[in-house]
């Protein structure tokens, strides 16, 4: 028997974001015994820069909210590609799931009346989004890295150790999920300290890893986002659902070119910031698109009444969803209507008093006046779209979050595909990560509950571990910072923002190649804390998410949300009834189309069925849903 | 626009380790963090540094920056002389684990002994009503992104390893300032257990921790010194002392 450290728990969560912490909190109160992994520090996971705020119909802003309508915008938002059923259970428990965080200390913004606070948000029909200034994503994630503790103490009262039954594994990388006999065994990685090796055995694990944006040029994701879990479950033998769809969110830094990238909240424009180029034009009123004019301005004097009068006026361009706003900056770049570095100007100066703009943005002040020397309060931002989430992601079952075709794999929050469509509303990821989040704690404990355990086999083990030891064996090798940078320049020209087929395929073609120099990565120094040496796991999981996004996007043929085609512009019908599937054979990715779950008649008699008839066939309408 | 400047770099592990100079690319509005990831990626592949979002959100990057703690993401190469050395070491108060990377559990382990966040037992979810006026108080705490910049700077511990094991630092002490001034928060004695098990009394308020803090959280103004009075108040004062022995209740309210 191999002599590497080894643990027995009931439930892994690999990620300490919101969703993984969601999942423990829930797999501990069902009185399982779970380890959270995480690749940095316990509570520095990229859900701390969420800044907007989290969606649900609570109702306090404006009274005429609730679930049905929660659940309009979220599948209008997605195009109707989303999963149904998820964004119906996403509508109807986000309300308690914000308020379930209240009970555990969390202090969000409030309303007159005392109640939390709701402000508006793109495509969001009325004020929904419970916030803390522009640091929601902190209050969130430090409120359950908080109740942990909680859990913690009770547990050091009841048995004398505070980690008799959660413990967090802080700057440890999974490099590998194992499986016997078809079901999950447990999972495989190193410490990122030490580089010693370490086993987990657990009859089930929930990837929780968050998102791909590293596998781009310009992201808002920090280093973390490299595709862990995507990758990670497409090895195991489960699938990844529409990858071709990412989000470029409209508004990041553009300038200096260090910070370019960061996140602009979109808290910007639902406070009142406008969109103009260069000319000095507020651009927005030319680009929205057919399916939408009924719900937003085409003049500035009815967008600019709507700040003050939400049930007589449309609202205002700049609150379209993220997908058509960053495809109108980047047409006004691109028409040379942009600025010197590429931008167009987002301005809040002219709407909001300087004490307002601190007050209600301070993160945004903070972050342009000492890292851009730009003061929000009296000039405009410079801004421009940046790749910030991708919808794509594990194929799951919505109501207990297991991936579909590994018995013991689950998955939440932007790893997991299906919720958001081709384009997810701002706000729905905080709510998604709480609703689904808990959702597959519920769903791995039950499954824990009943499993039969298989031991790690002697030889999944030293296959693992040969894996690892890999890099440090070669010499001479490819260098894995520079596989990554030539990765990024061939992601950002080539699946970027605007698609084509001939771009596709090139790009295909260069990423296999990049694919087959990282078998020849080579590792300086030793194994203590060594960044080349993590680099070179998290290159080959971006690797593969790149082939997926790669390859679902030239199939796609049309454009919608996250996936623009130059050569197929608008949405097609047909498309609409499709899914891509992502599988992994060990040498190459595959995709396969696969059916649209139809949705129900009850949530297809939501809409007004001249809405439908913009996005579905004669054939679905006549159905009028699938029962 | 890009220069060349000079570095000094602290390489090392717990047991050994001295500055490194090198000679770095730089472009105009980069901050510390970019060049050294420019040598990590071009020159020193394997050199430690802890980051995540490099926005000044997350509390990843903090270091020493010509002696000062500082969060790099946030410290713009133009602050500095132009022909200046700019010598970057680990956080002093913790022991190294390599390079710019050192051991921060130590501020988890604080963290589990402060007493968590208790709600009303009878108040249900979405019942609590709050005046944005009182959830300022904590929010004005729970903006603390734990880059644990006023534990290293802190001077009870900054060179007193022995102090460590009786005081929580300026980071736990806004946590459990935050958590008395919750306009829910059902459990007493938070201040008590501050002064008595926390080492609140050992802070002799020289507000270094208030000026490192990168969110510009008045530490010592809103949060320390409010406490410590209210502590001395309730010691101090016979009356309410007695009052708090007679009626088996804390004083402090």
């Amino acid at each position: 028997m191999s002599t590497i450290e080894r643990h027995e728990y009931d439930v892994i969560v690999i990620g300490a974001g919101g969703a993984g912490l969601r999942a423990a909190v829930e797999a501990r109160e069902a009185n399982l015994r779970v380890a959270i992994i995480c690749k940095s520090l316990f509570g520095k996971a990229h859900t701390v820069m969420a800044e907007g705020g989290a969606a649900a119909s609570m109702g306090n802003v404006n009274e005429k909210d609730n679930w049905q309508v929660h659940f309009r915008d979220t599948m209008r938002g997605g195009k109707f590609l989303n999963n149904y059923r998820m964004a119906e259970l996403h509508a109807k428990e986000s309300p308690d799931r914000i308020w379930e965080l209240e009970t555990w200390g969390a202090l969000f913004d409030r309303t007159k009346e005392g109640k939390i606070s709701q402000r508006n948000f793109g495509g969001h029909e009325y004020p929904r989004l419970a916030h803390v200034g522009d640091r929601t994503g902190l209050e969130l994630i430090r409120t359950m890295q908080q109740k942990i503790v909680a859990l913690q103490q009770e547990d050091g009262k009841k048995t004398g150790s505070m980690e008799a039954n959660i413990k967090v594994f802080a700057e440890l990388t999974v490099t590998e999920i194992l499986k016997e006999k078809g079901q999950i065994s447990g999972v495989y990685g190193y410490w990122r300290e030490s580089g010693a090796e370490v086993l987990f055995e657990a009859p089930t694990v929930i990837i929780a890893t968050g998102g791909v944006g590293k596998t781009f040029k310009i992201t808002s994701n920090s280093w973390e986002g490299t595709g862990d879990g995507h990758a990670l479950a497409l090895k195991a033998g489960a699938n990844l659902v529409d990858m071709e769809f990412l989000q470029f969110h409209p508004t990041g830094m553009v300038w200096p070119p260090s910070v370019r990238g960061i996140l602009v909240t979109e808290s910007v424009r639902g406070e009142g910031g406008v969109l103009t180029n260069t000319l000095g034009e507020r651009f927005m009123f030319k680009y929205i698109p057919d399916v939408f004019v009924d719900k937003y301005a085409d003049n500035e004097a009815e967008a600019d009444r709507w700040y003050l009068d939400q049930d007589n006026n449309r609202r205002p361009p700049e609150l379209l969803p993220r997908d058509e706003v960053a495809r109108a900056i980047n047409s006004e770049v691109k028409a040379g209507r942009g600025t010197e570095h590429g931008g167009v100007f987002l301005d809040v100066s002219k709407r909001l008093s300087a004490e307002v703009i601190k007050k209600r943005l301070p993160s945004m002040w903070h972050q342009f006046y000492e890292l851009a020397g730009v003061d929000i309060t009296k000039e405009p931002m410079e801004v421009g779209p940046t790749c910030h989430y991708v919808m794509g992601g594990v194929e799951v079952v919505p109501d207990t979050a297991a991936a579909v075709g590994v018995p013991g794999l689950f998955a939440a929050g932007e790893v997991a595909g299906g919720m958001h469509g081709s384009n997810r509303l701002g706000g729905n990821s905080l709510s998604d990560l709480l609703v689904f989040g808990r959702r597959a704690g519920i769903g791995a404990s039950e499954y824990a509950k009943k499993a039969t355990r298989i031991p790690v086999s002697e030889e999944s083990i030293k296959a693992a571990a040969a894996r690892i030891e890999a890099p440090f064996s070669r010499e001479g090798g490819e260098n894995s910072y520079s596989l990554h940078a030539e990765l990024q320049e061939i992601t950002h020209f080539l699946v970027g923002i605007v698609r084509t087929g001939a771009e596709l395929k090139e790009a295909i073609e260069k990423i296999a190649e990049i694919r087959k120099r990282s078998a020849n990565v080579s590792v300086s120094g030793g194994r203590h804390f060594n960044p080349g040496f993590h680099l070179a796991f998290d290159l080959d999981n971006m690797l593969l998410v790149a082939e997926s996004t790669a390859k679902s996007a030239i199939l796609r043929e049309e454009s919608r949300g996250g996936h623009t085609r130059d050569d197929f512009p608008g949405m097609n019908d047909k498309w609409r009834q499709i899914n891509h599937i992502s599988s992994f054979d060990g040498e190459k990715v595959s995709i396969k189309a696969q059916p649209l779950p139809a949705i129900p008649k009850e949530l297809f008699d939501l809409f007004d069925v001249h809405e439908l008839e913009k996005y579905m066939t004669a054939e679905e309408i006549a159905k009028g849903g699938s029962n | 626009m890009a220069r060349n400047i000079n570095m000094r770099i602290w390489r090392g592990n717990v047991t050994d380790g001295g500055l490194e100079n090198v000679v770095v690319e730089a472009n105009e509005g980069e901050v510390v963090l970019d060049v050294i990831h420019r040598v990590q990626a071009t020159q020193m592949g394997d050199l430690a540094v802890r980051w995540n979002c490099k926005a000044g959100k997350c509390g990843s990057c903090s270091m020493e920056i010509n002696g000062k703690p500082r969060l790099a993401c946030m410290t713009q190469l133009s602050s500095f002389k132009e022909d200046e050395t700019i010598t970057v070491t680990p956080l002093r108060a913790f022991p190294v684990i390599k390079d710019l990377v050192t051991d921060v559990s130590f501020n988890y382990r604080k963290a589990m002994e402060v007493p968590a966040y208790a709600h009303p037992v009878n108040l249900a979810p979405g019942e609590a009503r709050m005046e944005q006026v009182d959830v300022e108080r904590s929010q004005e705490f729970r903006k603390c992104i734990e880059c644990f910049l006023c534990q290293d700077t802190c001077h009870v511990i900054r060179d007193h390893e022995e102090n460590k094991k009786s005081f929580a630092g300026p980071r736990f002490f806004i946590r459990i300032a935050e958590l008395d001034m919750h306009p829910l928060d059902t459990l007493r004695n938070r201040k008590k257990t501050a002064q008595e098990e926390h080492g609140l009394g050992m802070c002799n308020i020289t507000k270094c921790c208030t000026e490192v803090c990168p969110e510009h959280i008045r530490i010592t103004d809103n949060a320390i010194i409010p406490m410590k009075e209210r502590v001395v108040d309730v010691k101090y004062d016979p009356l309410r002392w007695l009052g708090s022995k007679i009626s088996k209740r804390e004083g402090i309210v």
